[in-house]
Order: structure tokens, then C-alpha cells, then sequence
């Protein structure tokens, strides 16, 4: 029986120890906003973040994560950086089919968090989530813009 | 709508038992199956289920004025839903504000006699196929909800107005809201035939609206088949042969059946084995455990090589299967002193939408329910039924938005497993998944061609014959064998043939010839994004851009001067000419292609910009224009169109699906690459509707994608790349 934290909330689970991240998150805790795109750790749709960092759960198992370890997914709303990209995807009609969108919400966020101010360079290289429907030019305008409302917010 | 997620109660309190857990999970997720995830259309039918009325087939009025829109046909991300709703809203003169949607159900299509007609969803077909009757269908109702609050004046409808879902009775300053003459609308018999508004009065349609499908996309809350639970419901994992038409002979259920969570071990079909589990990981640990024996056969021996080698034989030679003619180009060409020939070769592509396939079944001796996304919902219907043994007025295809299909959903092999696997674990609903491997081992793949080119010129410079061969697998002959004429697969011109509003070839040359030559492999095929003009594009346009540099011409111009009956096609040429700057000089170590092509009934043409650096290809710029004759959501075009480049250059840099031992060797994405963020050009998207016809949007684009490229590294290098994908290509020799 592992003990995780998910959304600043303890969930115990009973999946065997190897089981991906992923796979308790959807299977065994019933969240399925984080997504299974191709399991290798490649495509980022499955993209969570523990303690702040983006990690691909599909490949890290859950015997990996200590029950002291914050994980955050796609429905742990109440961070204010997420609600941020979220809403800027929002204005931007970035999402076609949406399937990889959580992932990489995920994954913009936890970029800027790391850096506040990244460049166009520093977006494409940091987002490397695969979408087959071609979002990425209003992914990168997205972030853009969520790095523009975040800096907002910090200077006032 | 997400209290699931607002608060999470399928997450264990601290200290609470496990078994408590369980219990909460379970209800957890059949309150969100039940109450989130199966599409309305049923209820909202039905006036006492709650307060929403249906005023005619496609729209359904709240008491509160809240509008759904019904949609019949699929949306995969292309964004057809919003543009019918669009269409509808439009004529409807509802507050667009307040507009949902519900997903019309083929059993219900069915059973209310095909009301809401076609729900297949290909060919980029959603809007262009369906425009006229959504129209109608919003006019009606409009009328309908008039005439409605006219009676409850005892006034005259012409004496109404309508503005925004408000009814204003002009001579009194009366108004009543569409909410509260719902219901008496609905009693009214449906108007036919009525005056439609003349596009450039669009005030809804027309417009760069944002998409209404989008909320539930970016908190993790819309459920996709991948997604969907039912209570008591077990994981299905399914492999098939890995060889197609391969046969399974034995496994060994034994070997796995005490491996955690394992339910059963069923042989689904003569080729695919299935583990049935309680959890996705334990199906596939057991599934990767499962000792199987397979009966390859004869294609077991089959490679990319023995494919190319057996098109090789098709190159030249008489084929009875033409698709353009005129004058005599053999002659012309046995003739010519200065012949110009290339061949060129594509691959098999995957689709690799980014959801796997996936469906949930629910099998009864009495009744087979079905949640999965389908771009077929009907065919679904029809496959599900003879799959479960039961009559297709006792099954239902519960459809879902898709994470993505680009054709592959047009196959409807994944429903018919899906049942025949719940049909072995009766009144337990099962979701069968795929694999990303399994996906790339069993798609519907790009089919594989070849083609040889062969032209001369006249005196002038101009081309005086062009012989294009194909050489290659038919999609058709495998997908509709019935639609094959006794030579061949009419489909397989696309894009190519003359005087066909779906998509003619541009260019007048007085001795023409394009043909094909059949060779179908076993591998199987199916309509990927963009279907045969992907090839025919890359074939003629790269072509094209050969023959000018052996003219000595500018390939733009060149192109041109073959174009003066193709007036349509030149205007988005010139577009893209001009924006890109086509003439001036590039910025240094910055190289231009150019190509144009129609299809799906669009015209479109790209310039590309490219650099290569120490023989590192970047894509910089895509400059594409598209006339679709007209347009519903300006923004969502450049969505789309931008969109197929990222799917078009995949396919070009990166994609192929090679053969060995007679099954596919690609994997997973770290084989199939495809386009990042990093290698996404910038974009720019010029939509330029003409007027007077309806041309699709999701796919026409595509086609220029990779020949703009390709002529655009040949400027950069002085290489022609015939073989896609470039990634084989060295550009770094020279």
C-alpha cells in the first residue's frame, strides 16, 4: 500500500509498486485528466508535477514517489500559475482536439515556474510534448501571454 | 459540472480504510458517468425529463434560453462542432453567448429516420456536406419560435422580429424570450424550404468565434473513450497478429491467470488475443507475459524492400487504369530529344492520433451499449450489432469527441473487437484499449506508392508532354471494394484528374497522361489526413519544379504560364507569391519552394522558406493560402490549416512505417517521430473564400506541405529528395 499526495491530499493506493504514476492516478484514484499517449515517456501527455517539476508519470512508478512528495495534476486547481496558462490557452482557442492540452498545460506551467521569462528559443526547446492536431503556434503564443499575465501580477 | 474534481472525492482521506475507498471510488465514478459523460440527446428529447424542450431535430431551447445545438457529425479537434453550431445559430438568431451542444446517437438517428442525415465525418466533409440542411434546420426553428410567440400575441409573425433569442412584437414593443415559447413551438409543424440569409449577412457564422467545445479540454475534465468508466467495469488489452492476416493458433491463459487483477485470458478474433483485467497495468503486465504462438503466413516474408521492388515492375509497362489523357504523350515523349524523368517514392505513415484507440462495452443477452469515438457512427451501429449478435435496434453507439483520428476512426475494426471481447465476459461492461504499440502495429496505414515522371518541352519553354506513373496500393480496394471500377480505384487520382470539382489538375499540357498501376501489399491501408493528394502532390508539384530548372525558369512563373484555365488555382498561387515575397531576395542562408494543389474541394498553395546548416533542415516560414469558397470561422481555418502543416511536415522530415518480417517496425514515437514545438515553422494563413461553392478545410492544405519543402531544400542544397521522409537524406553531401 503506497501514500501519495495528490492535490494536497493523501490517497493510498493499492497498485503494485511498478505501477507507472499514471496508472494509479487514472486507474486507481479515478483522475483521468492526465493522459496515456504512448507510455515511453515521449509524448508528455501524461506530464504531472512532483514538487513542482514537470515529470512524464507513464514511466515513473509509483514506488518512486514518497508519500512526502506534492504531486500536482491537471485537476489540482487552486495553483494560480496553472489557472494562469489555462486561461490564456482559453483566449487563445489553443486546443483542437484537446487530448494532449492537459499535458501540456502541465508542462508550460511547471517551464514557468522555472523560468518566468522564457524566450521563443527557451519555449520551443522546454515544451517538447508531442500534439498530433499542430497546436504548437498558439501553444507558444499562449505561453507568451501567460508569462506576460504572471509578470503582471508580480509587478502590481 | 466537475465536482469530481472540485473535490476529489475519488481520493482516500487519510486514515480511511481501503474498503471505504473502494466504495467511494465506485460511486465516484458511476455519479460522473451518469451524470457528466453520456451525451443528453435522449433526455433533452424528452420535454419531461426536465425543462428543455426540442423545437426541432437540432435544437433544443432551456426555460432559461440556453441553446443546444445537436451535432451529428464527429469532432476529432477539426472543429466542425462549433462551425455547425455556427451555422445553425446563425439562421436560429439565438444569443450565441448561451449556445451548447448535445451528440445526436446513430440508434436515435435511426430510429427517428435518419433526421439528422449523414453522421460520417472524412473527407473534410462536416461543414461543406451539411451546410444547406443546419441552415435550414436553424431557419425552421427560428420560424417556429416566431410564429409561436405570434399566436400567444394573436399577432402576425411578419409583425415579429427576433434579435439575440428575444421576439419583439414591432407594433406593440412586446417581447417574449425563446425559453418561454419553447415548448409551444414545439407543437408546430417544421417549416420546409425556407430563404436562407445570403452569407455576407452573417453576423455568427462568418466570424472568428471562439470554439464551444473548449472548457473541458484544459482542466482534464472532458472524458474521451480512453477516459470513460462505468461502475463494476474491467480493462481489456488486446494484441493482434503482429503480421497482418496473420492467424493466432494457441496461448497459454495458464502462464498469466494468476498474475494480479487477471480476469481472463479470450481469443477475440482467428488473429487477436485479449487479456481482461481489473486495472489497465495488470492487463498489460499479463498481456506482455502471455506466451503466444502465431501463424504468420506467407507475409511473414514480406519487407519494405520486396514492396518497393514489386512497384519498381509497375513504373513502366501498359496499365489499363488511366485518370488524365489527352493527346498522346508516349508518342510525344518516344519521340522528344531532351526527356526529363525522376521517380519518386512515399512511405506508409501511421495516424498516431494522440488517444489510442479505445471503447467501453457493455454486452447483455438483450442489449449491446457501446461508448467510443467513431467518424463513422453509423457504420459503428451496423458493425457493433453483427459483432454482438443482436439487432442493431438493440445496441447503440454512444459517441464521444475524439482525441484526435485523422482518418484512422473511419476503420470501425477497434468497435467490432471492443464487442466480441465483452460479448465472452457477458453483463460486465469492458473498455478496451490499445496500446501505443499495438496502435502503430495494427493501424490503417498511408498506403505506400511510387511514381515516375516523364516530360519534354516544346520550343517556347513549355511542357509539350508529361507521362506521371503511379505505381501502388489502393485504399479503396481495400476499404470499398465496391467502389472500384472494372480497371481500378477511381480515388487514386485525387487531386490529379480533370474538370472535377473535388480537386482537378491545374495545368494545361497538350499531351498528358496519368496513370496508375495496382499493387496492393498486405499491409492495411486506410485514408490518413489529406488521403492520396499527399502523394499526388508531391509527385506533380516537386515534378513541376524539376521540369522549370530544366526550362531554365523561375518555378513560379513557370507554373504559371500552365495555368491560365485554372484561374482559382492561380489566385492562391499569386496570394502565396506575393505575401512570401517570391522574386525578392530570401534573407541570407533563407531558400523558397513553391507548390499548389487542389483537393477536397479547396484551392491551396504554400511557399516555404527553409535553411540548411551543416546539413540541418529548418522550416522557418510557411506562407499558405486556401479558397474554400466560404468560410464559417476565419480563425479556426488558420487553426486547421496551420494544424495540417504540423501533420503534412511530420510525414515529410520524420515519418515512416517500414516493413520486416512482414510486419510493421515502428513501435512507439521514439521510432515515429514527429513535429515538435521546436520544429514548427511560423505559419502564416491566407484565407481567401471566393464565393459560389463549399470546399473542405481540415485536409486541402496538407498537400502542399511537404512538395513546398522539398523544393525548397532543392533551392537550398541543389538536392532533389525523392524518397520521403528527408531524414533518410544526407543533406550535408552534396
Amino acid at each position: 500500500m503506497a501514500q501519495l499526495n495528490i492535490n494536497s491530499r493523501v490517497a493510498n493506493t493499492d497498485a503494485e509498486a511498478d505501477t507507472p504514476l499514471l496508472w494509479v492516478l487514472r486507474d486507481h484514484l479515478g483522475l483521468t485528466g492526465t493522459k496515456y499517449g504512448c507510455g515511453v515517456a515521449q509524448c508528455g501527455a501524461c506530464t504531472v508535477h512532483v514538487d513542482g517539476a514537470a515529470l512524464r508519470s507513464c514511466v515513473v512508478p509509483v514506488s518512486a514517489i514518497p508519500a512526502t512528495a506534492k504531486v500536482v495534476t491537471i485537476e489540482g486547481l487552486g495553483d494560480t500559475r496553472l489557472k494562469v496558462v489555462q486561461q490564456a490557452w482559453a483566449e487563445l482557442d489553443v486546443s483542437q482536439c484537446g487530448y494532449c492540452q492537459p499535458g501540456m498545460i502541465m508542462a508550460a506551467a511547471a517551464l514557468l515556474a522555472q523560468n518566468s521569462k522564457p524566450s521563443e528559443d527557451e519555449i520551443r526547446d522546454g515544451i517538447t510534448n508531442i500534439c498530433r492536431c499542430g497546436t504548437y503556434p498558439r501553444v507558444l503564443a499562449a505561453v507568451q501571454l501567460a508569462a506576460r499575465r504572471l509578470a503582471d501580477r508580480s509587478a502590481a | 459540472m466537475n465536482k469530481t474534481f472540485d473535490t476529489p472525492a475519488a481520493l482516500t482521506p487519510a486514515g480511511s480504510s481501503r474498503r471505504r475507498f473502494l466504495q467511494r471510488a465506485a460511486v465516484t465514478s458511476g455519479a460522473f458517468t451518469l451524470g457528466f459523460n453520456i451525451p443528453a440527446s435522449d433526455a433533452a428529447a424528452d420535454p419531461a425529463g426536465g425543462t428543455a424542450t426540442e423545437v426541432n431535430a437540432w435544437v433544443v431551447v432551456h426555460a432559461d434560453d440556453r441553446v443546444m445545438i445537436r451535432i451529428a457529425r464527429a469532432e476529432m479537434g477539426q472543429g466542425t462542432l462549433t462551425g455547425l453550431a455556427q451555422l445553425v445559430a446563425e439562421e436560429l438568431e439565438c444569443d450565441w453567448a448561451r449556445v451548447g451542444f448535445e451528440l445526436v446517437k446513430p440508434g436515435v438517428n435511426r430510429s427517428r429516420n435518419r433526421i439528422w442525415r449523414d453522421m460520417g465525418t472524412g473527407g473534410s466533409r462536416g461543414i461543406r456536406g451539411s451546410h444547406d440542411y443546419v441552415r435550414q434546420a436553424g431557419a425552421a426553428a427560428r420560424s417556429m419560435l416566431v410564429q409561436a410567440a405570434a399566436a400567444r400575441w394573436g399577432a402576425r409573425a411578419a409583425a415579429c422580429t427576433v434579435e439575440r433569442g428575444v421576439i419583439t412584437h414591432v407594433p406593440s414593443g412586446r417581447t417574449l424570450r425563446y425559453g418561454q415559447v419553447a415548448s409551444a413551438a414545439n407543437k408546430l409543424p417544421v417549416p420546409a424550404d425556407l430563404a436562407l440569409k445570403n452569407p455576407k449577412d452573417w453576423k455568427i457564422a462568418g466570424t472568428s468565434v471562439k470554439r464551444i467545445d473548449t472548457a473541458d479540454k484544459l482542466d482534464g475534465s472532458l472524458v474521451y473513450g480512453m477516459d470513460f468508466r462505468l461502475p463494476g467495469m474491467l480493462v481489456a488489452l488486446p494484441k493482434a497478429c503482429p503480421v497482418h492476416g496473420g492467424k493466432l493458433v494457441s496461448f497459454d491463459a495458464k502462464a498469466v491467470a494468476t498474475l494480479p487483477g487477471v480476469r481472463q485470458v479470450l481469443r477475440v478474433d482467428d488473429e487477436t488475443v485479449a487479456v481482461v483485467a481489473d486495472t489497465l497495468w495488470r492487463a498489460k503486465k499479463a498481456l506482455d507475459a502471455l506466451p503466444v504462438v502465431w501463424d504468420e503466413g506467407p507475409s511473414a516474408r514480406v519487407s519494405s524492400a520486396s514492396i518497393a521492388a514489386q512497384f519498381r515492375g509497375g513504373l513502366t509497362g501498359d496499365t489499363p487504369f488511366v485518370g488524365n489523357r489527352a493527346g498522346d504523350a508516349r508518342a510525344v515523349l518516344s519521340k522528344a530529344r531532351r526527356v526529363i524523368e525522376a521517380d519518386y517514392g512515399t512511405p506508409f505513415q501511421n495516424h498516431a492520433p494522440m488517444e489510442p484507440l479505445a471503447a467501453t462495452v457493455r454486452w447483455t443477452r438483450e442489449r449491446c451499449d457501446v461508448w467510443a469515438p467513431t467518424q463513422v457512427a453509423e457504420q459503428a451501429l451496423d458493425t457493433v450489432a453483427s459483432a454482438a449478435g443482436l439487432p442493431a435496434t438493440a445496441c447503440e453507439v454512444h459517441p464521444m469527441r475524439i482525441g484526435g483520428s485523422f482518418g484512422r476512426r473511419l476503420a470501425t475494426d477497434y468497435l467490432a473487437m471492443a464487442v466480441r471481447i465483452a460479448r465472452q465476459v457477458p453483463d460486465t461492461p469492458i473498455k478496451m484499449m490499445w496500446t501505443r504499440e499495438e496502435d502503430m502495429a495494427q493501424g490503417r496505414f498511408h498506403p505506400v506508392t511510387q511514381c515516375r515522371l516523364r516530360a519534354s518541352l516544346d520550343g517556347a519553354g513549355q511542357l509539350e508532354a508529361l507521362h506521371m506513373r503511379i505505381s501502388g496500393q489502393s485504399i479503396t480496394a481495400y476499404v470499398r471494394p465496391a467502389a472500384m471500377t472494372a480497371n481500378g480505384d477511381p480515388f487514386i487520382f485525387q487531386g490529379l484528374i480533370p474538370d472535377s470539382a473535388e480537386g482537378h489538375f491545374a495545368y494545361a499540357v497538350p499531351n498528358l497522361l496519368i496513370d496508375h498501376a495496382m499493387h496492393n501489399p498486405h499491409i492495411r491501408p486506410g485514408y490518413w489526413r489529406g488521403v492520396n493528394t499527399n502523394q499526388n502532390a508531391i509527385y506533380s508539384e516537386c515534378f513541376m519544379d524539376e521540369v522549370a530548372h530544366a526550362a531554365g525558369q523561375d518555378p513560379y512563373e513557370f507554373r504559371r504560364r500552365h495555368m491560365a484555365a485554372s484561374p482559382k488555382h492561380l489566385a492562391v498561387l499569386d496570394a502565396v507569391a506575393k505575401r512570401a515575397g517570391w522574386g525578392t531576395p530570401a534573407a541570407p542562408g533563407v531558400f523558397r519552394g513553391i507548390a499548389q494543389f487542389m483537393g477536397f474541394g479547396s484551392y491551396t498553395a504554400a511557399v516555404a522558406e527553409v535553411s540548411v546548416v551543416d546539413g540541418q533542415l529548418r522550416v522557418l516560414r510557411i506562407v499558405a493560402a486556401t479558397d474554400p469558397g466560404h468560410v464559417v470561422n476565419p480563425q479556426q481555418v488558420e487553426a486547421q490549416v496551420a494544424g495540417s502543416f504540423a501533420y503534412g511536415l511530420s510525414a515529410a522530415l520524420f515519418g515512416e512505417c517500414t516493413v520486416k518480417d512482414g510486419r510493421i517496425e515502428q513501435k512507439n514515437f521514439d521510432t515515429y517521430n514527429v513535429v515538435r514545438l521546436r520544429d514548427m515553422p511560423k505559419v502564416e494563413v491566407i484565407v481567401m473564400p471566393s464565393g459560389g461553392f463549399w470546399g473542405g478545410v481540415g485536409e486541402p492544405t496538407i498537400a502542399v506541405a511537404a512538395p513546398a519543402v522539398l523544393n525548397a531544400v532543392f533551392a537550398a542544397t541543389g538536392k532533389r529528395v525523392r524518397n520521403l521522409p528527408l531524414k533518410n537524406t544526407d543533406l550535408a553531401k552534396a
